[in-house]
């Protein structure tokens, strides 16, 4: 009995960690995904860049962790604003296949990419020593790590959370994602919108990516192994809402946790076939408006 | 080589002599260059698997990422079969062909339901279930070993697969052929042209009296079997089957070569295969990093300025020359 | 005599809102009636649960007195149940030809036939061809329908509508963005329609309606106002004051 809350505990701990993480990722997608309604399947390519430079800006420019931390998103931020105005905003209307065909290529491109500058092998930006090692909480310890990933998560969910309820912006954001053609009609600069809409969910992609390099391993391919995830949690939990992927990559996070802990033969297959289950049952996902 | 709205109740179906172009060129190996037939016989198998994709990308306007399943289905089922059951190769594709036909079927029944983003997820999570089970249950798939030396008899009992490969290359081009007739005539059909109005316009199509769900499933169900026909002819083939006949990357790398050939052509289910292939074959060994970047790339180019890909561009050049000439 | 179409107590709410208010309709055979209402009224709402796009919350909805209300829109059409919509809802890149035959061969219940290919099927292209002759659309068979200029359009909607032999035709603003010159061709063809079929016009167009409709129903926040006769309808006092303010003439 013991035994089996302490792995509950740990199960819910980690769970946490790998939910809140995804989520920090896979809420650009969402709100990106409502807003413009274009299919983007390479968001994951903005997760791994940023772990990547900061990779890099650790071990080549030295810097410290959290500056590059801080730059590694601003540059991914930055080069997705330039990707979206010059390659992403010329297929808006296109229709479904050309936006998963581009997409698809940027994928490869992005693969091939790190393949060349970094190698076929993980690679993680070394930990400060203020987040290395154990903490204790209550009769545990849990690596500090990722204590420190669930309380950054948190500030920065909140955060968002804020602006998305509070500020102008936000308020542009839910009148376009609940009606694009009204909202352009009461004179919301849709394009720029959209601009800095993206830019901010691939630097929180980056900033997620970068900062879950130690539970989701940095590799050439992240872009092609992570998108399931990332797509389940915005689809089960509603396309263009804030809340609904959240509920989404709790879901996710810790259930994958959960049964690669306890059922480790079958792999995601109960995760896979809960999506399936969920999305049959309720195809705008948990939270989504029904179309 | 026509384009889409050439086919209809007003355009004549019968076979123009170009479009025994393909088979010419397989006759011309399996005469004169007996050397090559191996990658033809795998150039085929590719062929029929872009056709399949074709179907329903292409004339079913149902964007897919998850057909790799299907060929893999086949692919594992040929597999199992010949080394649990029989060998015999032919009762083996009807086997293979019936089970990737009937998973069609049924994950067809459920996801049909769907639209957009949720349909393209759920195609995601068939082929990454598939997947999972082939990695995972090593006693019958294998595992991430494959299955090797799988034992595949003679064809009828009198065509033995021998080691320069021209059994299976004669196999496998009987089988393509009434594959790719199977869809020609498909295509042409009423059937067909019903397929080309769901895609156009499925409230219009409901309005005027069409079972869309049920067109729609049909047409899937055709090409996940012919996946399957095409995975089960890998395996008996090569007498091997491992998990690079499943996963997303694979349906991304035929949804590559189909766009590159041109959807909705027919044809370009060829051009695009063979292109690609070849391309693959010298480029990759030379320079495989930058191979996966010049796809990415190409693909990106197409999408942005030659969205019918290379039967496309030779179908403006023609538009062009014959207007130059009046 | 039984109704080609028929209504009892239709009501439909999304919620709190309430858009259709049981609304009682009767369409006999061979009507020429017209569905008039400002905005927002629930026309479109009430088109779209007598064809089966939207489940109605409660009420019933007969074809030539047959109980429909379950059945999906596939299933009306079968029975005889046709529209056009409102907005041009096309094939846009197949031919004229084609966007018709569609329809036909629907209704030949050859549609799904797979193994001779479409063009054998000398009948289905007679057959369209006639219909579009008859619209006057013959010469533009072989285009593109999305090359089409805008009227023309219009009258490829009303022809796939007439495609399929319909017993109860509905016409959702026929003349919509017409440009006036083209429009009087639309007004003839609707003139022209067959004596058998059932029409009921959604417009907004006073002068369409007038001229084309035989009795008048006036819907305004889901529920029937009046109905009868045009004269009838343009003395009434209350739809007058419906009217008031709103501009009608040409949509």
């Amino acid at each position: 009995m013991d035994a089996f809350l302490a792995s509950l505990v740990s199960i819910g701990f980690h769970g946490l960690a790998y939910g809140m993480i995804l989520y920090v990722i896979s809420v650009g997608l969402s709100v990106t995904m409502g807003l413009m309604g274009f299919v983007n399947l390479a968001h994951g390519v903005f997760a791994m860049a940023g772990g990547y430079l900061m990779y890099s800006l650790m071990t080549r420019l030295g810097l410290p962790w959290l500056p590059a931390l801080a730059l590694a998103c601003l540059l991914v931020a930055a080069g997705s604003m330039a990707l979206e105005r010059l390659l992403y905003a010329r297929l808006y209307a296109a229709g479904e296949l050309p936006q998963v065909l581009f997409t698809i290529g940027l994928i490869f491109v992005a693969v091939a990419v790190a393949r060349i500058a970094y190698g076929p092998l993980p690679l993680a930006a070394p930990l400060p020593d203020f987040l290395s090692g154990q903490v204790e909480l209550g009769s545990r310890s849990f690596p500090t790590y990722r204590v420190g990933v669930i309380v950054a998560a948190g500030i920065i969910i909140a955060a968002l959370w804020f602006g998305l309820e509070r500020t102008r912006w936000g308020a542009m954001v839910r009148a376009a994602v609940d009606n694009r053609a009204m909202a352009q009609s009461v004179g919301i600069d849709t394009g720029r919108l959209f601009t800095t809409t993206f830019a901010l969910g691939s630097g929180l992609a980056a900033l997620g990516g970068a900062l879950g390099a130690d539970l989701i391993a940095m590799t050439p391919t992240y872009p092609f192994e992570q998108l399931v995830y990332f797509l389940i949690v915005v689809a089960i939990g509603g396309l263009g809402t804030l809340r609904g992927p959240f509920l989404g990559a709790l879901l996710i996070g810790i259930g994958d946790t959960a049964c690669k802990y306890w059922v480790p033969q079958f792999g995601a297959f109960f995760i896979y076939a809960a999506t399936m289950a969920l999305l049959l049952w309720r195809p705008q996902g948990l939270l989504g408006r029904a179309q | 080589m026509a384009a889409a709205s050439a086919i209809g109740y007003a355009s004549s179906a019968r076979l123009r002599p170009i479009e025994l172009l393909p088979w010419a060129l397989a006759l011309a190996v399996f005469f004169f260059a007996p050397t090559y037939q191996p990658l033809a016989a795998y150039v085929l198998i590719i062929i029929l698997f872009a056709l399949s994709l074709d179907l329903i990308v292409g004339y079913g306007g149902i964007v897919t990422l998850g057909h790799s399943a299907y060929f893999g289905l086949g692919a594992y089922v040929a597999g199992v079969f010949a080394v649990r059951v029989t060998g015999d190769p032919l009762i083996g594709l009807a086997v293979a062909a019936a089970g990737a036909g009937l998973f069609g079927l049924v994950t067809g029944a459920v996801i049909l339901r769907t639209h957009g983003l949720a349909l393209l997820m759920l195609t995601l999570a068939i082929t990454s279930i598939v997947l999972e089970v082939a990695n995972k249950w090593t006693t019958v798939t294998g595992g991430a070993d494959g299955l090797h030396s799988v034992p595949i008899q003679p064809i009828l009992g009198y065509f033995r697969f021998d080691m320069f490969g021209r059994t299976a290359f004669v196999y496998c081009l009987i089988v393509v052929a009434l594959c790719w007739w199977l869809v020609r005539t498909i295509v042409y059909s009423p059937f067909g042209v019903s397929l080309a109005g769901t895609r156009e316009n499925d409230v219009r199509m409901a309005a005027v009296g069409a079972p869309v769900y049920r067109r729609r499933l049909l047409a899937y169900t055709i090409s996940c079997t012919l996946a399957g026909i095409a995975g089960a002819l890998l395996t008996q083939t090569t007498q091997f089957v491992g998990l690079s006949v499943l996963g997303f990357e694979l349906s991304g790398e035929l949804l590559v070569m189909l766009v590159l050939g041109g959807v909705r052509r027919i044809y370009g289910a060829f051009v695009g295969p063979v292109v690609f292939l070849v391309a693959k074959d010298y480029l990759a060994k030379q320079f495989p990093e930058y191979w996966y970047l010049g796809i990415g790339i190409l693909l990106i180019v197409i999408v942005m300025f030659a969205r019918g890909g290379i039967l496309g561009i030779l179908d403006g050049v023609l538009d062009r020359l014959r207007r130059g000439r009046r | 005599m039984t109704p080609a179409l028929e209504t009892r107590a239709l009501c439909k709410s999304f919620g709190a809102l309430t858009v259709a208010e049981r609304i009682d309709f009767v369409l006999p055979p061979g009507a020429r009636h017209a569905l008039i209402g400002p905005n927002g009224a629930g026309k479109t709402t009430f088109i779209n649960m007598l064809t089966g796009r939207l489940k109605p919350s409660s009420g019933r909805i007969l074809l030539g007195g047959e109980d429909v209300t379950a059945l999906a829109p596939d299933a009306r059409v079968k029975r005889g149940l046709g529209r056009t919509f409102q907005i041009n809802t096309l094939f846009r890149e197949l031919s004229v030809l084609d966007n018709v035959a569609l329809g036909v061969a629907e209704r030949r219940g050859v549609a799904g036939r797979l193994w001779r290919p479409a063009s054998a099927y000398r009948e289905v292209r007679e057959e369209s061809l006639e219909l579009l002759a008859s619209l006057g659309l013959a010469g533009d068979a072989a285009l593109r329908t999305a090359d089409l200029p805008y009227g023309k359009q219009r009258l490829v909607e009303i022809a796939i509508a007439l495609g399929l032999r319909p017993k109860v035709l509905l016409l959702d603003e026929p003349a919509a963005g017409v440009p006036s010159v083209e429009s009087e061709r639309i007004f003839e063809v609707l003139d022209r329609l067959p004596r058998e079929i059932a029409i009921l016009i959604i417009e907004h167009d006073m002068d369409l309606v007038f001229r084309f409709a035989r009795r008048i129903t006036v819907l305004v926040q889901g529920e029937v106002l009046c109905e009868g006769t045009p004269a009838e309808i343009a003395a009434d006092r209350r739809v007058h004051e419906v009217y008031l303010g709103e501009r009608h003439g040409h949509a």
